[in-house]
C-alpha cells in the first residue's frame, strides 16, 4: 500500500501563491466574497504563511506553502465524535461531508490550522458554475473540509493505470496535485513515501528536510526543504 | 383558599395555592426574551453558523463557554444537595430542592449550547448513530446522559411525599399529582425505601458529577493547543464548577426569600454557611489559579507563554483582570469577616462569583484559539447579537423552570422540614411562621 506524502523545497518556492489558486479551482472551494473574507471565514485549502523573523531592516521572510499535512497521527481524526474525518488505506486524511455535524473540534485541534468550515451556504452564480471540477463534490453548509491531496486524481490515474494493468508510476503521480501541477518554479514533488525509489522519499532523506511543528508529534506527511529555516 | 390545611408550612405551598399578578408580568417577560432568543436562534439555524461572531481560527465562543458554564453551575447544587446529605448537615434541608432543581436547570441548557455551536445542528444525532469512543465529546455524551437522567431522578425522588401531599389536599389538578405521586401513602416500608433511594442516588451523584466536570476539561486538555493541554484541568473544572455553582445558589435562595417570603426558612445561618463554604473555594480558586499560570511563566515555552501574554496583557487582559476582581478580590473581601457575611454581603459575593465564572470560562476557551501555532493574520472574536441573545433565552428558560416549579411544588421539602423539627415543636414554630407572616 502506498503512503502519499508530499515534498515542498521553500528554496525554489517564490510565494507566488499559484498552488492556492490552483488549489481553489480545482477543488470547487467557494469563494466568500470579500466582507466575509475580511471577517476571516473565508476557506482556502491550500495557504502560503509568511513567516517573519527578525525586525525591520533586519527583516527576514520565508514563504511556506501550507497544504493539509496529511499527519500519521492526526490529532483531527482522533478527537472527531462521529469519525467523519478518518484516515484512509494509503494515509489520506479525509473528511466525509455526509456525516460531518459541524463540532469543530477537529478545526480547534489541528495544530496547522488547515481546516475549514462552510460557515454559510456558498452559492455559484453563474458563469463560475461552469467551472467546477465534476469529480469534486460540492460541500454543503456547516461541515468541515480540507486538502484531499487531490484524492480525486490520485483515483484516476489509478483507475487509468489498472484499466492498462500496469502499476502507477513515480513519474506520473509527482505532479499529480493541483498545487503542484501548476507550481511555476517547480518546488513542489508528491509520491509515495513507503517506496524508497520515488522522488519524495528520496527528498524526504535530504538533510534539508524538516516538517513543522514537528514536536507536537503529528508526523506530518509533508515535508519542507530549506537550507536555512526561519 | 384556606392555607391552614397545610399544616405548619403552610407558607410553602402559598404559591401554588395562590397566583399574584407579579407572577403573570415575570412569566410574560421570560416568555418574551425566551421568544426573542428562540428567533435569533431560528436565524442562525437558517443562515449558518456564519452570521454569528464566530470565525476562523475561534470557531468556539460564547456557545461553548455557556456549555461549560451552565453545566458546571448546576454543579453547585449537586454538591450542596449530595455532599451535605451524605454528611447529614442538618443546615441543608431548606437548600436541597432548589440546588437539585439548580442541578437539572444547568444539565439540560448547558447541553443545549453545544447544538447552538454545531455548524450542522440537524444531524446532532449522528452523536449517538455514529459514537467514535475515542473522541472526548463522546466521553461527554455519555457522561451528561447519566448525569442528566441521575440528576432528575435525585430531583424527583424527595419531591414524592409532597407530591402526594399535594394531591390529598389540592382541589385542582388532581390527575398530574395523582400520577407523579406514584402511589405515595406514607407508610413505614415506602419511607424506608425512599430515604434508601434518596441516599443511593446522593452517592451516586458525586462521582457522576465529577467525571462531568473533568470530562467537560478534558475535551480541552486532551488537544494539544498551549494552555488546554494541561494535567490541571480536570480538578480545576470541578473547583471552578464548585465555586460558580455555590454562587448562584445563593443567589437563587436569595431570590426565592424575597420573592416567595421564605425568611423563616432562609435564614442568615444558611447564607452565612454558604458563605463560608464559598470562601473556602475563593481561596482553592486562587490556589488553583497561582498553580495554573506560575507553572506556565517559569517554563516559559513560547507556544504557552503567546497565549499566556495574549490573558494577561494582550487583548484579553480586560477579561482576565476583572475575572480576577469578581473571583477574588471581590468574594474574598465580602466572605472574610463575620460582619460583611450577611445576606447581602453573601448576595453580592456569590453574584459576583457567577459572572466571574463566566468570564473563567471565556479565558480558558478563547485566548488559546486567539494564538494559532503556525502565524495567521492576527485573528479576532467579537460575539454579536446572535450571541448574546441565545444566551439570555436560556438564562431566562432557566429562570422560567424556577418559576413555573414554585408554581407547581413547594421550593423546600416540607416532609423533611417535619422531619427535622418533630412534629410537635415543629406545629409550634409553623404557627408561629404563620403568625409572622400573616
Amino acid at each position: 500500500m502506498p503512503r502519499w506524502g508530499m515534498v515542498i523545497d521553500l528554496d525554489k518556492c517564490t510565494g507566488c501563491q499559484a498552488c492556492t489558486i490552483a488549489c481553489q479551482a480545482e477543488n470547487n472551494v467557494p469563494v466568500v466574497g470579500s466582507r466575509e473574507s475580511l471577517e476571516q471565514r473565508s476557506i482556502s485549502w491550500h495557504y502560503v504563511l509568511p513567516d517573519h523573523k527578525g525586525e525591520f531592516p533586519h527583516q527576514q521572510v520565508q514563504f511556506i506553502p501550507r497544504p493539509c499535512f496529511h499527519c500519521e497521527d492526526p490529532p483531527c481524526v482522533k478527537v472527531c465524535p462521529v469519525g467523519a474525518t478518518y484516515i484512509d488505506d494509503e494515509g489520506l486524511v479525509l473528511v466525509n461531508y455526509d456525516r460531518c455535524i459541524g463540532c469543530k473540534y477537529c478545526v480547534t485541534n489541528c495544530p496547522y490550522g488547515v481546516r475549514c468550515v462552510n460557515w454559510r451556504h456558498y452559492e455559484w452564480p453563474e458563469p463560475y458554475d461552469q467551472y467546477q471540477t465534476p469529480e469534486v463534490c460540492l460541500r454543503p453548509e456547516g461541515v468541515v473540509e480540507k486538502c484531499t491531496f487531490c484524492v480525486h486524481r490520485l483515483e484516476k490515474a489509478k483507475r487509468e493505470a489498472a484499466a492498462q494493468g500496469r502499476e502507477l508510476s513515480d513519474a506520473e503521480v509527482v505532479l499529480l496535485p493541483a498545487c503542484n501541477e501548476t507550481c511555476p518554479a517547480s518546488a513542489r514533488y508528491f509520491g509515495d513515501l513507503d517506496d524508497p525509489e520515488s522522488t519524495v522519499s528520496y527528498l524526504a532523506r535530504d538533510p534539508r528536510a524538516f516538517r513543522l511543528l514537528e514536536d507536537v508529534g503529528t508526523e506530518p506527511r509533508t515535508y519542507y526543504l530549506a537550507e536555512e529555516r526561519n | 383558599m384556606d392555607l391552614d390545611r397545610f399544616g405548619e408550612h403552610a407558607v410553602l405551598f402559598r404559591p401554588i395555592v395562590s397566583t399574584q399578578k407579579t407572577f403573570y408580568l415575570a412569566l410574560l417577560g421570560l416568555v418574551l426574551i425566551i421568544v426573542w432568543g428562540g428567533g435569533a436562534y431560528i436565524y442562525q439555524f437558517t443562515q449558518g453558523l456564519g452570521i454569528t461572531g464566530l470565525s476562523l481560527p475561534i470557531p468556539w465562543g460564547v456557545y461553548i463557554v455557556n456549555f461549560i458554564f451552565f453545566i458546571a453551575v448546576g454543579f453547585g447544587g449537586t454538591l450542596t444537595s449530595a455532599v451535605l446529605r451524605i454528611f447529614d448537615a442538618k443546615w441543608r434541608t431548606p437548600v436541597t430542592r432548589a440546588a437539585e432543581l439548580m442541578t437539572v436547570c444547568g444539565v439540560i441548557f448547558g447541553t443545549i449550547n453545544v447544538v447552538f455551536a454545531l455548524a450542522k445542528p440537524e444531524r446532532v444525532f449522528n452523536l449517538f448513530l455514529y459514537p467514535r469512543l475515542g473522541s472526548p465529546l463522546i466521553w461527554d455524551v455519555l457522561a451528561i446522559g447519566s448525569y442528566l437522567m441521575f440528576s432528575l431522578i435525585y430531583l424527583y425522588l424527595p419531591m414524592i411525599p409532597d407530591i402526594a401531599r399535594l394531591r390529598d389536599t389540592l382541589p385542582t389538578r388532581k390527575r398530574f399529582y395523582r400520577f407523579l405521586a406514584l402511589g405515595w401513602t406514607g407508610s413505614a416500608r415506602q419511607k424506608r425505601l425512599l430515604e434508601r433511594l434518596i441516599n443511593l442516588m446522593a452517592l451516586l451523584m458525586i462521582p457522576t458529577a465529577v467525571a462531568v466536570h473533568s470530562v467537560l476539561a478534558w475535551i480541552f486538555s486532551m488537544t494539544i493547543r498551549p494552555m488546554w493541554h494541561s494535567t490541571i484541568f480536570g480538578p480545576y473544572f470541578i473547583m471552578g464548577a464548585i465555586f460558580s455553582g455555590i454562587g448562584a445558589l445563593i443567589v437563587v435562595m436569595a431570590i426565592l426569600r424575597r420573592v416567595l417570603h421564605l425568611e423563616g426558612y432562609l435564614k442568615p445561618l444558611h447564607f452565612n454557611n454558604m458563605g463560608i463554604l464559598l470562601l473556602v473555594m475563593t481561596i482553592a480558586w486562587l490556589y488553583f489559579t497561582i498553580a495554573e499560570y506560575l507553572t506556565v511563566l517559569y517554563g516559559r515555552e513560547p507556544a504557552e507563554m503567546a497565549v499566556f501574554n495574549a490573558r494577561l496583557f494582550g487583548e484579553f487582559a480586560p477579561q482576565f483582570w476583572a475575572q480576577v476582581g469578581t473571583c477574588f478580590v471581590i468574594p474574598f473581601a465580602l466572605l472574610i469577616s463575620q460582619r460583611t457575611r450577611t445576606i447581602a454581603g453573601t448576595v453580592i459575593a456569590g453574584a459576583s462569583v457567577v459572572v466571574g465564572m463566566w468570564l473563567e470560562r471565556f479565558i480558558i476557551v478563547v485566548p488559546t484559539l486567539a494564538r494559532p501555532m503556525l502565524p495567521y493574520p492576527t485573528p479576532t472574536y467579537h460575539p454579536n447579537w446572535v450571541e448574546w441573545s441565545v444566551t439570555a433565552a436560556c438564562a431566562a428558560a432557566i429562570a422560567l423552570v424556577f418559576l413555573l416549579f414554585v408554581k407547581l411544588f413547594p421550593v423546600i421539602s416540607v416532609w423533611e422540614m417535619e422531619e427535622e423539627t418533630g412534629p410537635e415543636t415543629a406545629r409550634a414554630v409553623g404557627a408561629a411562621r404563620m403568625a409572622d407572616s400573616a
